[in-house]
């Protein structure tokens, strides 16, 4: 077992082989440089019991997802699914039947539900079999990576 | 007369996209269609011109649930066809990779995918909030299974460390010795799951399948064995294409696979357990009987007690490799080209899973064929359907959708493999 994660989290989920769904990935890997030490930054593929997993014990998690809503590619929404469900069928990108939507929901029920839990999704354009995200996803990602880090820093400075 | 039709879009709790429609006119079953609509895959095509070595990890693509059974399947034909002898030190830790699979795939079966069915929830979430134990148990002993896999595939999903001939590396010993305290954890809580699968409400159902499965002189199977059946079949793997065939249905972009001679047969946990009580561990048959198991389970819906008794034994086995774990001399045997075919069958999860390949003189692959378990049973499962449904014409239509839907699942689907399928529609006139 590993030891539970005393501070933040950051989760970026997806598939990098998979054109936009590699969002999430994207945006983990530019924050990686940025956080503090104390931060945890780390790629997921969106299995669900991985997930549970992965924010075992973690007082505050941020989750970076790519998203299918019907929105302009590009667009970035944001949740705080520490109160409410996430709209169903938006993650479809998920790995199999569970994935972040479900974990997010078994955790609630499972009382194991990190207590500051934030989810951003970034609209995708294109999940075909390729590397590379679509230029209104690159913007996303760097915009999502800032406020991200802009979160984190804020709440460094403000230990509560 | 009256007539319904039972018709769900898109099955749920099944890996891939199908679906079920079912016509009924008075007591007669007039249609039952499994509509398998994943998109077909290829991989057969992929496999052409391909090296022998790239098979395992091709073919471990097909399927995130069950990547060790096609490269244990892969690796058998191919090393049959280039003459490679495995040791049994490799042989012992491949045993132990497929226990993962099989404690990591039952585990996530039985508890967020089958017993939502029969405690009368809509999904493992909502199942969740009343059984929060047994949810927690299923999926802490699913990661008891992800970590052998872990350790010894190099990584959870699609394992990358199998190649023709045994491994690329192999962990020091004192790795697989760390899985051991968490297996023992988890061997305790596979009997605590028969305990309770025992007690859940299964609907009383049974027919005269004909079980498929291998069978091992003295082992309960995964990787070896001839292929038996419960009505005097007993072949050799390289045999399989002369007594099995494959047949396209207009309704499905999985193929529907029959015995030449006698149609529709059952592959999976039943058919193991049932062709093979004699090879289980001394406390996976005493489980089983306690759990009101005779040593033949002809009624698939009791296949959530059977997947727990297998995985019961997947912990034991796995622990006695560990226990008595040898480290190879190499972490494989090389294999040499030459012109060749070569068969393989191993047990995935869901069934028996059949390869074949033929080689040229490079190694280039230029034939290959695979079985995989779901396309098998795709005939049993329809033709269940056909008993089930005036068995149960009392039932309340939503009642009676929910029971088919749960008979499908009886075999723990994989659409995603077949297709090379659920969505289900009972339509009343």
């Amino acid at each position: 077992m590993t030891a539970s994660p005393s501070h933040t989290i950051v989760i970026g989920v997806g598939n990098e082989y998979r054109g936009d769904d590699g969002a999430g990935i994207a945006v983990a890997r530019l924050l990686l440089l940025r956080v503090p030490a104390d931060v945890r930054v780390i790629e997921q593929s969106g299995e669900g019991t991985s997930l549970l997993d992965a924010w075992r014990g973690a007082p505050s998690v941020i989750l970076v997802d790519a998203i299918q809503s019907g929105a302009v590619p590009g667009t970035i929404h944001c949740f705080d699914a520490s109160e409410n469900a996430l709209p169903s069928g938006a993650f479809p990108c998920s790995t199999h039947a569970f994935g972040v939507a479900e974990a997010i929901e078994m955790a609630r029920a499972l009382h194991e539900l990190p207590p500051h839990l934030i989810v951003y999704g970034i609209e995708g354009e294109t999940f075909a079999d390729a590397q590379g995200l679509s230029p209104a996803v690159q913007r996303a990602v760097a915009e999502v990576a800032n406020r991200i880090a802009g979160k984190i820093e804020t709440a460094s400075n403000f230990p509560s | 007369m009256k007539s319904r039709t039972i018709k769900v879009d898109y099955l749920a709790r099944v890996e891939g996209e199908g679906g079920l429609l079912i016509k009924m006119k008075g007591q007669q079953v007039s249609e039952v269609k499994l509509k398998v609509f994943e998109p077909p895959r290829f991989f057969e095509a992929f496999l052409r011109g391909r090296k022998f070595s790239e098979a395992p990890d091709i073919t471990a693509r097909i399927c995130g649930i069950c990547p060790v059974a096609y490269q244990m399947s892969s690796c058998h034909a191919i090393e049959e066809a280039l003459g490679v002898k495995i040791p049994q030190p490799i042989r012992a830790l491949r045993r132990l990779l497929y226990c993962g699979e099989w404690i990591e795939s039952h585990a996530l079966h039985v508890y967020l995918l089958h017993a939502p069915d029969f405690l009368g929830y809509e999904d493992a979430i909502r199942m969740a909030r009343d059984h929060p134990t047994e949810v927690q148990r299923g999926l802490r002993l699913k990661k008891a299974g992800n970590a052998i896999v872990n350790l010894l595939g190099g990584r959870e999903i699609h394992p990358i460390n199998v190649r023709v001939g045994g491994f690329y590396k192999i962990p020091a010993r004192t790795e697989f010795l760390s899985l051991a305290e968490e297996l023992k954890w988890a061997r305790d809580a596979a009997l605590e799951t028969i305990r309770w699968v025992a007690t859940i409400p299964i609907p009383d159902f049974e027919r005269d399948y004909e079980f498929v499965s291998l069978r091992h002189p003295d082992e309960y199977p995964f990787n070896e064995g001839r292929v038996v059946s419960n009505k005097g079949l007993d072949i050799p793997v390289r045999d399989y294409e002369q007594h099995f065939a494959e047949e396209q249905v207009a309704h499905s972009n999985a193929l529907h696979s029959a015995l030449k001679e006698r149609g529709a047969y059952f592959v999976g946990p039943l058919a193991r357990y049932s062709l093979n009580f004699d090879r289980l561990s001394a406390a996976a048959q005493q489980a089983a009987r306690s759990a009101g198991l005779g040593t033949v389970c002809r009624n698939p819906f009791q296949g959530i007690i059977v997947r727990s008794v297998e995985t019961l034994y997947a912990c034991d086995e796995a622990l006695r490799i560990i226990e008595q774990f040898e480290m190879p001399d190499k972490p494989y045997v090389e294999a040499e080209p030459r012109v060749s075919i070569g068969f393989g069958c191993t047990e995935a999860p869901r069934g028996m899973l059949y390869h074949r390949y033929r080689l040229d003189e490079r190694g280039l692959i230029v034939d290959a064929k695979i079985v995989p378990p779901t396309s098998q049973n795709l005939k049993t499962i329809e033709t269940d359907l056909l008993h089930l449904m005036p068995a149960n014409m009392e039932m309340q239509k939503d009642r009676l959708q929910w029971r088919c839907e749960a008979a499908v699942r009886n075999y723990d689907p994989c659409i995603s493999c077949a297709t090379h399928f659920l969505k289900l529609r009972i339509e009343t006139e």
